[in-house]
């Protein structure tokens, strides 16, 4: 018992981002705020970390929803997180499947107060997918469907395909 | 190998998060105050274990910073009068990136950040401190303590 409450808490990544999720429900008056501007957030640092992540992985560009899926769990998720979700739940059309997360490691030790019932906590997360994918044309609709936080049973993301964006290309050029 | 490459990539993530917070100095240093807190808060507050300003600081430079950055100070130095320097030459929330003017930009947010976190730690071991940082060279950091009362 002693060896525990001698030991530090190193995870800095965890910590680092409840202290940014208790910032935001300091700015923003109700739940539904601190969301969206998780979202938000989230969605200004995919679009960055898609760089990151086309540079340190070998993947190529996919080819289908399905591929992009496994590359999300198997190599994103596992790169970033350390994590790999399983990918389940496939729609019949193939434009929707789910992300069961076992573990999230920006939940460890965390609970949230009674009077934030409402918090998405991880919201991060699902703005930080939209903004990677819209990068590289998918625009995705991505939410938890469940969270272990709120007292389900596991973590679940949701992400539905919505449509390729046309690259833009410049005038004269092929 | 592996855990440390997925450390790395954290410490990447750990960059956007800080960006996102904006440039409010005070406020990243908050934000780092809390997590300084957080680190420590399951260690108890046994002032017993620390004799001396000396033992606070050999806490902070080996089992906290070691355990938080995955890697050991570089040199600590002290005037013998309360003020302490610890250096570390990769410091790991600077390696990920590049001299030149992103660093110039972005520094500071991490080092505010970096500062909070210290003086959170040594808060929750009941030491009140000043906390300042500055980058020399980069990737090097320097973390200067002023403890601003004698341990008993």
């Amino acid at each position: 018992l002693s060896q525990q409450t001698n030991t530090l808490n190193s995870e800095l990544f965890t910590l680092t981002y409840g202290a940014l999720v208790t910032q935001l429900c300091k700015d923003y008056e109700n739940d539904e705020e601190v969301n969206k501007q998780l979202d938000k957030m989230g969605y200004n640092i995919g679009v960055r970390l898609i760089e990151d992540f086309l540079a340190r992985s070998s993947v190529g560009r996919c080819h289908d929803f399905r591929e992009t899926a496994d590359v999300i769990a198997k190599v994103a998720f596992k790169m970033y997180l350390g994590i790999t979700p399983s990918v389940t739940n496939w729609s019949p059309a193939g434009d929707e499947f789910s992300l069961i997360l076992e573990s999230n490691p920006l939940v460890d030790f965390v609970e949230l107060p009674d009077n934030h019932s409402g918090l998405v906590y991880s919201n991060l997360l699902c703005g930080v997918l939209r903004g990677a994918l819209e990068m590289v044309q998918m625009a995705v609709d991505v939410k938890f469907a469940q969270d272990t936080l709120r007292g389900d049973n596991v973590t679940e993301i949701r992400m539905k395909f919505i449509k390729r964006i046309e690259e833009n290309l410049p005038a004269g050029e092929e | 190998v592996a855990g440390l490459a997925v450390f790395n990539r954290k410490m990447s993530v750990i960059h956007f998060f800080l960006k996102e917070n904006g440039r409010c100095i005070t406020r990243l240093e908050n934000m780092g105050f809390r997590v300084g807190q957080g680190l420590i808060e399951r260690f108890t507050k046994d002032t017993a274990r620390f004799k001396d300003e000396l033992d606070v600081m050999k806490f902070i430079c080996k089992d906290f910073w070691t355990s938080v950055f995955k890697k050991q100070i570089d040199n600590l130095r002290t005037n013998h009068q309360g003020i302490y320097v610890l250096q570390d030459n990769k410091f790991r929330l600077l390696t990920q990136m590049s001299a030149g003017k992103q660093y110039l930009e972005h520094a500071p947010r991490y080092l505010a950040f970096t500062c909070g976190m210290v003086r959170g730690g040594l808060s929750n071991l009941g030491v009140k401190s000043i906390v300042t940082a500055e980058v020399s060279v980069m990737p090097a950091c320097k973390v200067k303590f002023g403890f601003l009362q004698k341990l008993k």
